[in-house]
């Protein structure tokens, strides 16, 4: 771990830094504190941030970028022949890494000498034998041009660490001596300290732009990739889903879509009357000891972790629903087969957005104003008559924008459709039939052996994109139309 | 009009048809409202019944006490103990131990059988042998004595003892018989076989699918915590620093606007997405190890990061104007009255909307699938706090998931047994928020 000791020393030296920057400040002032422009402890500090701050930004950047140019000069070394008709460079530059891997664990076993490793040749050593014996398997022989990429990868990553450590060692260095030589008690320390502390307030609140960047970008390159080994108008228009590693898969997302929609469907079939009315009866009926107690419960709902309801749907509403409609069932009818079944993930999803779709209406249905309940009183109208009549056509744009918040939500489950809707993509009205999702299908395509340069796999990255987008959509929208409705009578 | 009032121009004191069927409708509408939170409390009460009846079973596992004679012609040859050729002997080599221990047994305590001696030890975990095995390698100088050892009971036997195996049940089980539960049955009465609590579940590891009586969430316990804390060292101070500026030092501007729109869509984005991204950024381009942690925790700080944001920035908002005001009449500098003074008085607040966040990640389950931290990876303890970061591990959740995935029974009262450990963890975590919150919130 050179870099977790790199991070140490660094600390180490701001500290001294700090101490450092504190005396000298003090001894300029002739031990007079009173004539310092700022605090002594910002002299301090000062020292301590110029010294860590750019070593460590330094620092970070080196370790994001370090892997993508090395990968660069490296798979440029690696001559178009020698992939093979059924790979791709990502598959070689990934057995480059596992060969480079195994010789540095040779060498820390002690197993040879880093010259050793260096002059390994495929002509005289079987290379994949002898990593074998140290338990790296290589799915084929080792061919001398890996190797030889696998020995410049190595040399590259040792240069590399190097040179990073020596890089930030002299940031660090300079940043400690530049800000120790300005250490004087006219220097204005306190405003230098809350300026750079200021930096790094921005930096955090931009980390937040940076993860939809990354989420954006990460999606989107896969996505390409995706279509440029499968066809666009397949995934979009086709009618069949049917990943096949050997290839010829049919991937289309409508089957999925399909699926996702309906279990959604359900879900809110469920989740909004019984919601609605939790939330009407809680704001304009209820005492106040029966708000205080059933609210946090119903809200316990939604603290539930979805693995819980995942397990729910799987081993008690599924089996308890094959008792009504399956096989020798209640009902005499053998309309289900196994226990995943739209209705199954539907009514358990269902449960879990009441208290989503409740909370979000009752904040809702209270902001409308008491006024406009008192005129619909005291004209006589009954207190169902107002809330039907009055109250909630005037909270409906807020309670649409909380429906469809809620079906983002639907949307966007994972857990209890993995375990609760069942693996096959089909187009069924039959809410007792297995169905898959966008969710699941992700889990399923991206868990296991992944081979990142197949369709299969990437196709994943094209799920999720179309996921986020179809979330994003719903999110705006809703958000949209709570503002709007908000700005009637504020 | 005229002919309108005439129809309610009855008496004063019976109510009008019209009236009446407006009361009756307005006592159903207030029972629909009744009925849906009456379902919504039902539905969490059948919940919490469900997993607590199945997975309290989970908590007791049946053991097997049995005296077994470490014969020396069997485990060292030569009889000079060294432990390379003790080591030789592979956990196949101790089968014969246990078959004849168990014939003893049952003979010494005369119950009459007609079983074959690889039957009789069918009743013990297929794990035996191993548990057997590794107490030998550890103790070598007591070959040729008889130890007392409590081995599992296999997980047809623990079922049966606990009711979800049966005689009918079992008629096309090839891992247990009818006569093998009789002597089960004699064996209970006898005392050797007994119900115990089962610490193992609490603290142990992940077992193959052979053997779910031997499963345990401890070691995916573990991974969780690791999570918990990059996520506690990572999130906490981003988010505050983040809320800091958005709150009190941000102008008006597009950019603003920008960094704001994206935390709230940030909070509503699916769990999957962020999973998809660790996949794509941190394993596939940083080369971060697979099932790490590390790269788990990573990937719960960008999910949680909204979360806390967005409470922290209630927290700050929540403190009074004039508590800055005060502070830069003094002659405090902006900063100073906000990390010298507002920020003390928020951080109950903080601290509340932390542990939310954490509590949500916690039972995160989908973006760690992604990112290799599946169940059955959740086999070794951690030994240092490096390897608890950066060796493969899963997570309660993801261990959870697993067992519920596996197609033997017993697995699924593991999976339940494991959610009551998931739920106790959350439940403390919110009572001490609302505690926290209770405590030392001021209203101003």
């Amino acid at each position: 771990m050179p870099t977790f000791w790199l991070v140490v020393s660094l600390l180490a030296l701001s500290a001294a830094g700090y101490l450092l920057g504190r005396r000298r400040a003090v001894a300029s002032a002739g031990g007079n504190v009173k004539d310092l422009h700022s605090l002594p402890s910002y002299y301090g500090h000062n020292v301590a941030f110029t010294t860590l701050t750019p070593a460590l930004g330094l620092l970070a950047i080196w370790l994001l970028a370090q892997p993508m140019v090395i990968e660069n000069r490296v798979s440029d070394m690696i001559p178009a022949d020698v992939i093979p008709e059924s790979s791709s460079l990502s598959l070689i530059m990934s057995d480059v890494r596992r060969v480079a891997d195994g010789l540095e664990l040779a060498i820390s076993q002690g197993d040879m000498t880093q010259e050793e490793s260096n002059a390994l040749d495929t002509s005289t050593t079987d290379v994949r034998a002898m990593l074998g014996t140290m338990g790296v398997a290589l799915g084929s022989d080792v061919r001398p041009e890996i190797l030889n990429a696998a020995q410049a990868y190595r040399k590259l990553n040792a240069t590399g660490a190097t040179a990073m450590t020596v890089a930030v060692a002299i940031l660090a260095l300079a940043g400690l001596a530049w800000s120790y030589r300005q250490t004087h008690k006219d220097f204005r320390a306190r405003n230098v300290v809350e300026k750079g502390v200021l930096s790094l307030l921005i930096l955090a609140a931009s980390l937040a732009i940076l993860t939809t960047i990354g989420i954006v970008l990460s999606m989107f390159f896969e996505t390409i990739n995706f279509f440029g080994l499968h066809s666009f108008k397949d995934f979009f228009f086709g009618s069949t889903w049917a990943p096949n590693f050997r290839g010829d898969s049919e991937l289309s997302i409508l089957p999925l879509l399909w699926g996702t929609l309906f279990i959604s469907l359900i879900a809110l079939l469920v989740a909004v009357p019984v919601g609605l009315f939790a939330a009407v009866y809680l704001s304009e009926y209820a005492g106040a000891g029966v708000r205080s107690l059933a609210k946090p419960l119903l809200e316990i709902l939604a603290g539930i972790p979805t693995i819980v309801y995942g397990l729910f749907a799987l081993l008690t509403v599924g089996p308890l629903l094959i008792s009504m409609f399956g096989k020798g069932g209640s009902f005499g009818v053998e309309w289900m087969t196994g226990a995943t079944s739209v209705l199954t993930a539907g009514v358990v999803m269902g449960i879990m957005l009441i208290p989503f779709v409740s909370s979000l209406s009752d904040d809702i249905i209270n902001a409308v104003p008491q006024s406009l309940r008192d005129g619909s009183l005291g004209l006589g109208a009954t207190k169902s008559e107002t809330i039907r009549q009055v109250v909630l056509p005037a909270a409906l744009p807020g309670i649409v924008g909380a429906i469809l918040l809620a079906a983002s939500r639907a949307i966007g489950e994972t857990m209890i459709v993995v375990m609760g809707a069942g693996a096959i993509a089909k187009f069924s009205a039959n809410p007792l039939d297995s169905m898959t999702t966008i969710t699941t299908r992700i889990v399923s395509q991206l868990t296991g052996d992944t081979d990142f340069a197949s369709p299969e796999t990437l196709v994943a990255f094209a799920l999720g994109l179309s996921l986020f987008v179809l979330t994003l959509g719903l999110n705006v929208l809703a958000l949209y139309i709570v503002r709007k409705y908000r700005e009637q009578y504020d | 009009m005229s002919s309108d009032t005439s129809k309610h121009s009855g008496s004063l004191l019976a109510l009008s048809d019209r009236t009446k069927k407006r009361n009756a409708a307005e006592k159903r509408f207030r029972a629909y409202g009744f009925c849906a939170i009456l379902i919504g409390l039902a539905m969490l009460l059948v919940l919490v019944t469900t997993i607590i009846s199945r997975g309290t079973g989970a908590y007791q596992q049946t053991f097997v006490t049995l005296n077994v004679e470490l014969l020396e012609s069997k485990l060292d040859k030569k009889g000079n103990r060294d432990l390379a050729d003790i080591k030789k002997v592979t956990t196949f080599g101790y089968n014969p131990l246990i078959k004849t221990a168990m014939k003893t047994a049952v003979e010494e305590l005369g119950i009459a059988h007609n079983l074959k001696s690889k039957a009789l030890a069918g009743i013990l975990s297929k794990g035996a042998v191993g548990q057997l095995r590794a107490y030998v390698i550890e103790n070598p100088d007591m070959i040729g004595k008889t130890v007392e050892f409590r081995f599992l009971a296999q997980s047809r036997v623990d079922g049966y003892l606990k009711g979800r195996v049966s005689r009918d049940s079992i008629a096309n089980d090839k891992n247990i018989s009818a006569a093998q539960l009789d002597l089960v049955d004699a064996l209970v009465d006898a005392g050797v076989i007994a119900k115990t609590f089962n610490l193992d579940f609490i603290l142990g590891a992940d077992a193959s699918d052979q053997r779910p009586e031997a499963a345990g969430i401890g070691v995916s316990m573990l991974g969780s915590l690791s999570m918990m804390m990059v996520v506690l060292a990572l999130a906490l101070p981003i988010g505050v620093a983040a809320s800091i500026y958005l709150e009190e030092f941000a102008p008006r501007n597009w950019l603003t606007d920008i960094i704001e729109v994206n935390i709230s869509n940030l909070a509503a984005v699916p769990s999957i997405v962020f999973g998809i991204l660790g996949l794509a950024v941190f394993i596939n381009y940083m080369h971060l190890p697979t099932s790490a942690p590390l790269v788990g925790g990573l990937v719960l700080t960008l999910m949680t990061l909204p979360t806390i944001i967005i409470s922290t920035r209630a927290a700050l908002k929540a403190v009074p104007p004039s508590i800055r005001d005060a502070a830069l009449g003094v002659g405090a500098s902006k900063m100073q009255a906000v990390f010298h003074h507002v920020l003390p008085l928020a951080a109950p607040g903080i601290l509340t909307g932390t542990i939310i966040g954490l509590a949500q990640a916690l039972g995160e389950t989908a973006p760690l699938l992604l990112i290799g931290m599946v169940g059955f990876i959740a086999s070794n303890t951690p030994e240092t706090l490096a390897d608890g970061l950066l060796a493969p591990n899963s997570a309660m959740p993801a261990q959870i998931y697993e067992w519920a995935k596996r197609a033997d029974p017993a697995f699924y009262e593991r999976a339940w047994g494991g959610i009551i450990i998931l739920l106790l963890f959350l439940v403390t975590m919110n009572t001490v928020a609302v505690i926290l919150r209770r405590r030392f919130e001021r209203r101003w």
